[in-house]
């Protein structure tokens, strides 16, 4: 026979089960009902999500005007050693922007350039997941946004980042600015920073700056939601690749390999 | 109690000195720097005693609103409208930020970590 005191012991567990079960999320399980991620699902949550279109057969080998205008409007620093390197928006080779769909049969114009390449804007952006302190965010327009005064350098975002957009400042940048806008704030010592999409400039009615930069107009930005938007007329007539498709980040970078009738 | 006519009035020495701080007249809190303001701005975005007491709230307001918000428009208490931005709007009327911001906070003892980042006249010259 079972003593008493381990009668009661068990009587105690099963009341604590039961309990349990009953809490929210245990519930919200047993029911089948949705639970709601930490990053909410759907483009944005506004009704808009901005995108770009990135067209290759339009963008010119060796200009770096879209860089320039970036990095002058947004006071990123040249280092001269590649491991301080700050990136917004840079350029990298096929294989290494599109890992997984690159292969070596691909049209040799392809294999050999550069490619123009930035902070995806993902829908489902792990950055925003692994943040401890909310400094990285997504507005409700969609754009993967950075508050600078609650990063605290932890660097996760940058482990989160399939992508490599994530850079730290392991110095000071102020002595590597070559021209300082003084409409946008530089940052300093210890915090991570990636391309805003021009934030800034968007709550203002302004384009970003490599957009408006391009002089051949192979840099598109609008509202992926909009159906009658040019980034959606761009989509509709030429078919577009993301990077790294298969993580289910959804990334609001669209690429034009070979250019239709645009 | 042995030795009471030394520890008593050793007691007493020290209890002098450790609050002296409390009651000796020394020191002088001296008196808040003037302010200086670009010349020919009347008033500041909101009232100068509000600002004086609270424009480290009011800083924060407007950084969460440009930053997070998406507003980048402040409207004072008097209907005047504001672009939100310490360098461009804050700094455009102190523009001797030395002289206005950094006196009156050596003076209270604060030291705001914004320039680090935040432009300041000073910066361009
Ligand atoms: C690590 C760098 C950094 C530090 C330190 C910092 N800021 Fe900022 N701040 C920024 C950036 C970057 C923006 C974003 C500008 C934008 O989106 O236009 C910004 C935006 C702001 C804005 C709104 C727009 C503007 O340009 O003014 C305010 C107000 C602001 N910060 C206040 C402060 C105050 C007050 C402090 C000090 C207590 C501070 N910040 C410290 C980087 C910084
Ligand atoms: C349109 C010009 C203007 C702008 C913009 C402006 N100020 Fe002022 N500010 C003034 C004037 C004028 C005074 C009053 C000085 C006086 O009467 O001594 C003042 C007073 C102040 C005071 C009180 C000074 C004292 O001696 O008690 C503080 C603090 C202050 N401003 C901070 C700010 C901050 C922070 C911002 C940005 C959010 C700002 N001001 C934007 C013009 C301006
Ligand atoms: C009349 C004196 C005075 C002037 C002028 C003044 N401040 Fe202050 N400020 C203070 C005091 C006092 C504090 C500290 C309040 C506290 O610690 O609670 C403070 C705090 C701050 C803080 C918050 C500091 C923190 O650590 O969180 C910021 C930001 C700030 N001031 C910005 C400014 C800027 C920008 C200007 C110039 C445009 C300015 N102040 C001009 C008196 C002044």
């Amino acid at each position: 026979m079972i003593d008493k005191a381990r009668r009661k012991l068990i009587a105690r567990l099963g009341a604590a089960i039961l309990f349990g079960l009953g809490s929210a999320p245990a519930l919200d399980a047993l029911l089948g009902r949705a639970v709601r991620a930490s990053t909410p699902k759907g483009p944005g949550n506004g009704g808009i999500r901005r995108g770009m279109v990135i067209n290759l057969a339009k963008c010119t080998e060796g200009c770096t005007k879209c860089l320039e205008a970036c990095h002058t409007e947004h006071n990123v620093p040249a280092f001269d050693n590649p491991k301080d390197e700050i990136k917004w928006i840079w350029k990298d080779g096929y294989h290494n922007v599109f890992p997984g769909q690159a292969h070596a049969l691909a049209p040799q114009s392809i294999q050999g350039r550069d490619i123009p390449t930035l902070c995806n804007h993902c829908e489902n952006p792990p950055c925003v997941r692994v943040c401890p302190t909310k400094a990285t965010f997504k507005r409700p327009d969609g754009i993967v946004a950075m508050d600078f005064h609650r990063c605290i350098g932890c660097r996760f975002c940058m482990a989160g980042c399939p992508y490599g957009s994530r850079s730290f400042n392991w110095r000071d940048p102020r002595p590597f600015i070559k021209t300082v806008n003084k409409h946008y704030p530089t940052r300093e010592k210890g915090v991570v920073e990636k391309c805003s999409f021009c934030a800034s400039r968007v709550d203002r009615g302004l384009g970003p700056a490599c957009v408006e930069a391009c002089v051949s107009g192979a840099l598109v930005f609008g509202n992926l939601n909009d159906p009658s938007s040019e980034i959606r007329r761009v989509m509709a007539d030429n078919l577009t690749m993301q990077r790294k498709p298969e993580l289910g980040t959804n990334p609001s970078v669209y690429y034009i390999f070979q250019g239709g009738d645009v | 109690m042995h030795d009471k006519k030394i520890v008593l009035p050793g007691l007493a020495l020290f209890l002098a000195l450790a609050t002296l701080p409390f009651w000796a007249p020394s020191g002088n809190a001296g008196t808040p720097p003037e302010s200086v303001v670009k010349p020919g701005t009347e008033s500041c975005v909101e009232p100068v005693e509000v600002m004086r007491a609270r424009h480290m709230q009011l800083l924060n307001e407007w950084r969460d609103s440009a930053v997070r918000d998406l507003n980048r428009e402040y409207v004072s208490s008097t209907g005047k409208k504001f672009n939100i931005s310490l360098t461009n709007t804050c700094l455009d009327c102190h523009s001797n930020k030395s002289e206005f911001c950094d006196r009156c906070h050596d003076y209270a003892g604060a030291r705001p970590r914004c320039w680090g980042c935040h432009i300041t006249p000073e910066d361009h010259q």
